[in-house]
């Protein structure tokens, strides 16, 4: 079982790394987002930087939405999700290696990427390590809230809008405490941990959620 | 052998085998497999074959031999076997229709797995490559396994049952026209 879930989560990786596909290309879009808000705000540095963190995390939720659509979809089309059904790897695992994948690909490189990208909205060194840490921490829960989605939508050709209506409202959650963890790191009244434990309930909660969730809308499409 | 008409139900039936779609009624049993569920027991090849055109054929194999468990061949002798050693590191997407089909075909012996579901295993296949399937299955056969194939062709198996689904009758009862009547 364990060999048939790493095979699964290597050929993702695999897939990800070959098709040059969404990894890179939710990258850019988190950067052409977080390029387009000084130019929409004019260039008010303190307004910047103290919006960043917010700046940052708005565009990470909308960067995971590139290529969610087609995480379950092309295994359905091509048949590879029939082929996983002959596995004795249950359903369950199924959905959390490709999430695990998909995330590995989407969602560290973006915690990763963000100080660089905070340059852009002028955050000082401590609030770049703050937004950091923050998205690290709840990207998972985004990944796999999404991968419910997904999981809805894949047997529907085009579901790429349908997907994202269904799955911004139950992110907003984890976009509260994300952006309030980050900023709490500059200063305030709440202390750094509250909101991020939460953050981090948060994603514990959204990953045997979302798993258990998207096994049975992939189990009931069929 | 399962044969039919176009849109007769065979593809719906093995489908139904394979544990994708559940049946309005009855049940599916299976003796003598133990523990194991039903679709653990069996190999699909059907339209969708299942292959990442963007992985080569050796990988996909590979995957294959990695996800279902119980392997038996190597996917380069299992290739080779299909008469496709050549391809091995080619990705899929750059095959023909048939040698595609051949690589999918080529999952049925990097695993072993009693039972063998193909839905028109000959579709795209040139008269050789039919050959081999034959010889395959036969082979299958003569280990005390199962073949259940979907099929327009006689696919050169001995002594092969066969069960030919008819198309249900047109919906010209009185009750059922009434009843689209209603419908409109």
């Amino acid at each position: 079982m364990i060999r048939a879930f790493s095979a699964l989560l290597a050929r993702d990786l695999k897939l990800a790394a070959r098709v040059g596909g969404s990894g890179a290309l939710s990258l850019v879009f988190f950067l052409m987002i977080v390029v387009l808000v000084p130019f929409a705000l004019g260039p008010d540095l303190n307004l910047l930087s103290r919006i960043g963190p917010a700046i940052l995390w708005l565009a990470a939720v909308l960067a995971t939405l590139i290529g969610l659509d087609r995480l379950f979809q092309s295994d359905e089309e091509d048949g590879s999700l029939d082929l996983m059904t002959g596995a004795a790897l249950p359903l369950e695992l199924v959905v959390l290696a490709k999430v695990l994948a998909a995330w590995l690909t989407t969602g560290l490189p973006l915690a990763l990427a963000s100080p660089l990208f905070g340059l852009l909205v002028a955050l000082s060194p401590k609030a770049m390590g703050a937004t950091a840490l923050t998205l690290a921490l709840g990207t998972p829960a985004l990944a796999f809230i999404g991968a419910v989605g997904a999981a809805l939508t894949a047997t529907i050709r085009r579901g790429g809008l349908i997907l994202a209506i269904v799955v911004l409202p139950l992110m907003i959650p984890t976009l509260i405490f994300g952006v309030s963890a980050a900023e709490s790191a500059l200063g305030g009244t709440v202390p750094f941990t509250t909101p991020l434990t939460v953050l981090t309930a948060l994603s514990l909660i959204a990953a045997v959620v979302g798993t258990l969730a998207a096994a049975a809308a992939l189990r009931w499409s069929e | 052998m399962v044969t039919g008409r176009n849109g007769a139900g065979k593809s719906t039936l093995l489908t139904m085998l394979a544990g994708r779609l559940k049946p309005d009624g009855g049940s599916i049993r299976a003796e003598g497999i133990g523990e194991a569920s039903l679709p653990e027991c069996l190999h699909v090849i059907g339209h969708r074959d299942g292959l990442k055109s963007a992985l080569t054929a050796e990988e996909n194999l590979g995957f294959a031999r990695d996800l279902l468990g119980n392997p038996a061949a190597h996917p380069k002798a299992a290739l080779e076997a299909l008469g496709l050693p050549h391809v091995a590191r080619l990705p899929v997407g750059y095959l023909s229709a048939g040698q595609r089909r051949r690589v999918a075909l080529a999952r049925l012996l990097v695993c072993r797995r009693p039972l063998w579901l193909l839905d028109e295993p000959t579709a795209a296949l040139d008269l050789a490559s039919q050959g081999v399937l034959a010889g395959l299955m036969k082979h299958h056969r003569s280990e005390g396994g199962l073949v259940i194939a979907a099929t327009h062709q006689a696919l050169g198996l001995e002594d092969a049952r066969e069960l030919r689904i008819e198309p249900s009758p047109p919906p010209s009862r009185p009750d059922e026209a009434l009843q689209a009547e209603e419908w409109l």
